[in-house]
């Protein structure tokens, strides 16, 4: 096992598979994002077998995350939100799976990586847009023109408005790529500490404690990141679905 | 963890320099030579980029990401969200029927109330109407008795009257009697003759008149 704080990203090609000369191999990474969907596919299907009308634990859990999730898309994008639901519910639970499942140690974090995280921005994005224009055709470009602006303002914020548009996809994705790489680094690196330490003698394992406790104290932040991240990419999915259901309600 | 002295040997397999490069700011050992060991390599790219910059792994991640990602989306629309729902509307339903059924129950128990407080009413009012009857009936008797006491004692008292009537009679005649005896005798006292019966008695008479 490798003690530098990146090896832990690393890619690893498990069963090369080659397609016109683009790389398309089964990696560690792939294998965790079966991982994450697999289990949350099984924890949300297991959990709910049993369609109790008293809740068990863990299907008071799935029950708990379907009504987080449809009420925050409830309150940001409207009852007409609803028919995204299970877009904005898969790709909540699949980041929050990701994002835990990376907590495990010798696990990989499948949203350490922009580009997984990117394309999920995309997804997000490019849902808008076509769900925009289909909806309400050239209608949809009001929404780069709020309303009650005075006329000479109107290039100005209009430029700004696209600009931020347009910086939506990258500042979603390098949002949660960020948060769970440095958070995962972070970790790294103290634990690096500890080891280095621990290895100058009684002196050096008296002073390792310290960053022993720091560990157990980033262990915990950074769960609460790896859910509070999977929540804001759903927030934020959420806010962007209701510029495509009402492009003039600023 | 290992400490990079034992890993120094190791140093010219496949992308230590590069590895070295990217690690040596993070890395917490003194040594520059940081080595990933179960690495892969990496198709003889010269400067192994920061993992996730690398871009030829770019393909089969988004690949991996949309199998993945589409059958969850699936699965979740198809499977696992209809039952969620179906659940929790279940248990709405109920709930709702519950209330419902429980508003009944509890209007039902009114309604009881409200009859045995009628039923209480009636039961104080007839009461009453038994005690009030009974209070007429013995007023009415006592009221009899004492009518027919009344009477007993009027006739009582007219007899006696009538008594005294024929007492007082009587005595009036025997006055009457005795004035004329007295009037003779008077008369007689005064002239010293005897005076007819007959002119006495109209004397007196004429006298009381």
């Amino acid at each position: 096992m490798a003690n530098d704080p990146i090896s832990q990203f690393q890619i690893q090609r498990w069963v090369p598979i080659e397609i016109g000369g683009l790389d398309f191999s089964f990696t560690n990474s792939s294998a965790f994002m079966v991982v994450s969907v697999v289990s949350a596919s099984a924890f949300l299907f297991l959990s709910t077998a049993n369609r109790g009308l008293v809740p068990s634990r863990m299907q008071s859990l799935a029950e708990m995350s379907y009504e987080f999730v449809a009420n925050m898309l409830r309150d940001a994008a409207g009852s007409h939100g609803m028919k995204f639901f299970p877009f904005v519910f898969s790709l909540f639970m699949f980041v929050l799976f990701a994002n835990l499942l990376g907590m495990f140690p010798y696990f990989f974090t499948v949203t350490s990586h922009i580009i997984v995280t990117f394309a999920l921005a995309l997804l997000v994005i490019g849902t808008v847009l076509v769900y925009g224009f289909m909806k309400h055709g050239m209608g949809f470009l009001k929404l780069f023109v709020p309303s009650g602006v005075p006329g000479l303002l109107v290039p100005l914020i209009v430029a700004i408005e696209i600009v931020s548009f347009l910086s939506r996809p990258i500042s979603l994705s390098v949002r949660l790529f960020a948060n769970m790489l440095a958070g995962h680094i972070t970790l790294k690196v103290f634990a690096g500490f500890i080891a280095s330490m621990g290895s100058m003698g009684a002196l050096g394992i008296a002073g390792a404690v310290l960053p022993l406790f720091m560990t157990v104290a980033l262990t915990g932040l950074e769960f609460l990141v790896a859910f509070l991240q999977a929540y804001v990419f759903a927030v934020l999915t959420c806010m962007y679905l209701n510029d495509a259901l009402h492009p003039d309600g600023h | 963890m290992f400490v990079s002295p034992a890993f120094a040997q190791d140093a010219p397999t496949g992308q230590a320099d590069g590895e070295a490069v990217v690690g040596s700011g993070e890395t917490v050992v003194g040594s520059e030579e940081v080595v990933t060991g179960t690495e892969v390599a990496h198709d003889g790219h010269a400067k192994a980029a920061f993992p996730p910059f690398e871009t030829q792994t770019f393909p089969s991640q988004i690949l991996w990401l949309a199998i993945t990602f589409g059958l969850f989306y699936v699965f979740l629309k198809r499977v696992a969200l209809p039952r969620l729902a179906g659940i929790l509307e279940v248990r709405r339903d109920r709930i709702a029927g519950d209330l419902d059924q429980a508003a009944r129950l509890k209007q039902e128990a009114d309604e009881a109330i409200a009859a045995y407080e009628q039923g209480l009413a009636d039961a104080r009012k007839k009461a009453s109407q038994i005690g009030q009857k009974a209070r007429d009936g013995a007023k009415a008797e006592a009221d009899a008795e004492r009518k027919r006491i009344e009477a007993a004692l009027d006739t009582k008292l007219a007899a006696a009257e009538a008594r005294i009537a024929d007492i007082k009679a009587s005595a009036m005649k025997d006055v009457g009697a005795i004035a004329e005896e007295t009037a003779g005798a008077i008369v007689q006292a005064l002239i010293g003759d005897p005076v007819a019966q007959g002119d006495v008695s109209a004397a007196v008479r004429a006298a009381s008149k």
